[in-house]
């Protein structure tokens, strides 16, 4: 024991740490680089070979198909919906997330009294497991029960005894998704911007309003440029989120009425996993990826710039 | 005087902007709570308020939800599965992180960002092939398969998040243990694992809440009403055939997501801070 210690201490001194090192640094990385090699890294191939196949459940490898279920999915209405869907419910949701975080990382920018609990209850939405609060707002929106279309005939927006039907009717399907998508995304895209608040330059304000320049000119011309590429950041992270998302799609509308609400994630797992056929469900799921590879570039490109703009 | 009546104006007003915020933002769960109360006959009724309890509150549901579904099962076994994907990823993440923090050098910081980007590489991409990997490791319709499953998630995100941590931390400590006669290995032990006791404890409740909440893998894998996870078992099997029990569904909602909503809020903040202030190149 002593000769190992005297040994492994003159090693120390010695030249031959950087041999250790090398032997040191990939034996320590390799664990968790073979673990995201083997289960990421093998079924996103197996996911493209199944993309190939004619795979089901039954026999799941299947046989070579070259490309045909790829023509498949595109001839076949409810996928070509279910794309358009993802891209639209991705959009509409990330424009309406930036600009309600933006009013919102304004108004808390300053401290006051309580903010703590403000702050905590702002970010349930993000914090709390997503098929829970789904639900929550499943009962809220409940054909018969809904909270809100109590709030309407109170009001008298809505006929005694008449019902919204929020979830059964594809418009507004199409916006309780939306909404939800939105009221989930908000308290993170919030945070991030107050981030970026914190790291603005007091001086730069506090010159603004010696110049007389008012709120929206101190936003416009001081925070939006320092903002931007936080901005970028959150916007990203927002768009893969929502992007890849099927939990709101699937415990609030199953992709119905008829459909209308499908999303590629949602479509992917009612083909794949329900239904069995693993070859179409792979396929739909990689129509995701491009967007996905362009988003990391530019998540990567955004961040560049973060770190040269501090 | 104007200046201060406009200051008092603004002030009301962004004090209303923030409460209309704070009442979208939490209001789904303010909904569960009063829900979780109310006996059906107050719930099943539209002529109601719905804001009021109609009749007197009611432990019913969670008496219910308690001794008649598998609830507390699917408690225990989020945990479960929680306890075993924070040992993997702990196991995965820690030599790798010191390894990409302060052995690789100017590599070890592109790896880590190579490493984040599988971060963002979605369940939704891969559940189908991913279910034939399960299958046939034999794991179908058991917590092993999310315990094998989940650190796909984690590592990614965990040892960049605790990569970024170290380095953050003076290599000087260590340089001087190992002067003193440290290995290498018993700096990282003895000088700086205590020193990164902050990251570590972020990688925990990181790798235990994102566990929690996930929901994809979850259902594709696991079937078996016994073996499910709260965040599956709740949206999944307290609706008795076609009939949605709302009190219970969403006393359990609510007990379910509101705990893991406290955890995750700890650690929000340095996720957020990792990759603004010090940028996902860092």
């Amino acid at each position: 024991m002593a000769v190992a210690q005297g040994i492994a201490s003159a090693l120390s001194r010695g030249r031959t740490w950087l041999e250790r090192e090398r032997v040191l640094a990939p034996a320590l990385v390799t664990p968790a680089v073979a673990y995201i090699v083997l289960l990421v890294g093998f079924p996103f191939l197996f996911a493209l070979y199944l993309s190939w196949t004619d795979a089901t459940t039954g026999n799941p490898f299947g046989r070579f198909v070259g490309f045909s279920n790829y023509v498949l999915v595109f001839e076949d209405p409810v996928a070509s919906r279910a794309l358009r869907n993802t891209f639209v419910f991705t959009l509409t949701a990330q424009v309406a997330v930036m600009v309600l975080a933006n009013v919102l990382a304004l108004a808390l920018r300053q401290p006051f009294r309580g903010r703590g609990l403000v702050m905590f209850l702002l970010l349930l939405p993000w914090v709390a497991p997503v098929s829970l609060s789904t639900i929550g707002w499943l009962w809220i929106l409940h054909a018969r029960f809904s909270v809100l279309d109590w709030a309407l005939r109170e009001l008298g927006l809505l006929p005694p005894g008449a019902n919204m039907f929020w979830l059964g009717r594809p418009e507004l399907a199409f916006g309780a998704v939306v909404a939800v998508h939105v009221w989930r995304m908000l308290p993170f895209a919030t945070v991030v911007l107050l981030a970026g608040h914190a790291a603005i330059p007091k001086d730069f304000l506090d010159q603004a309003e010696v110049d007389g320049a008012n709120l929206w000119q101190k936003y416009r011309h001081v925070m939006m440029p320092l903002l931007a590429p936080v901005a970028a950041v959150s916007l990203l992270f927002g768009t893969i989120f929502t992007f890849t998302d099927m939990t709101v799609v699937y415990v609030l509308t199953r992709g119905g009425p008829f459909d209308t609400t499908q999303v590629l994630a949602s479509l992917a797992f009612f083909k794949g996993i329900v239904g069995g056929n693993l070859s179409v469900g792979a396929t739909i799921s990689l129509l995701l990826f491009p967007v996905l590879l362009v988003a990391a570039v530019l998540v990567l490109r955004a961040a560049r710039r973060v770190e040269v703009g501090w | 005087m104007s200046g201060r009546v406009r200051r008092r104006i603004l002030a009301v007003g962004r004090g209303l902007l923030i409460g209309a915020f704070v009442v979208f933002a939490a209001f789904p769960f303010a909904w569960m709570g009063i829900t979780a109360f109310k006996q059906n006959a107050d719930l099943y009724n539209p002529q109601n308020n719905p804001f009021w309890f109609n009749q007197p509150p009611t432990l019913e549901h969670l008496h219910y939800t308690f001794r008649k579904t598998q609830f507390a099962r699917w408690v225990v076994n989020t945990a479960l599965v929680g306890l075993g994907v924070v040992t993997v990823t702990l196991l995965l993440t820690v030599p790798a992180a010191y390894s990409l923090a302060r052995l690789l050098g100017r590599w070890g910081e592109r790896a880590s960002i190579a490493i984040f980007l599988v971060y963002l590489v979605p369940p939704t991409l891969l559940f189908i092939p991913m279910s034939l990997v399960v299958t046939t490791l034999g794991l179908q319709n058991t917590l092993w398969s999310l315990i094998v499953v989940y650190p796909t998630i984690t590592v990614p995100l965990c040892t960049w998040l605790l990569s970024g941590f170290l380095r953050g931390l003076p290599r000087e400590l260590e340089e001087a243990a190992m002067v003193d006669g440290c290995t290498r290995l018993g700096a990282l032990g003895r000088v700086l694992l205590p020193l990164a006791v902050p990251g570590i404890v972020t990688v925990v409740i990181f790798s235990f809440t994102l566990s929690a909440q996930e929901f994809v893998y979850a259902l594709s894998f696991v079937t078996a009403t016994a073996q499910k996870t709260v965040s599956v078992g709740v949206p999944a099997d307290m609706v008795r055939g076609d009939i949605f029990d709302w009190g219970p569904l969403m006393a359990s909602a609510f007990l379910a997501s509101v705990p893991v909503a406290a955890l995750y809020y700890l650690v929000i903040e340095r996720f957020v801070g990792s990759f603004t202030l010090s940028g996902v190149l860092r």
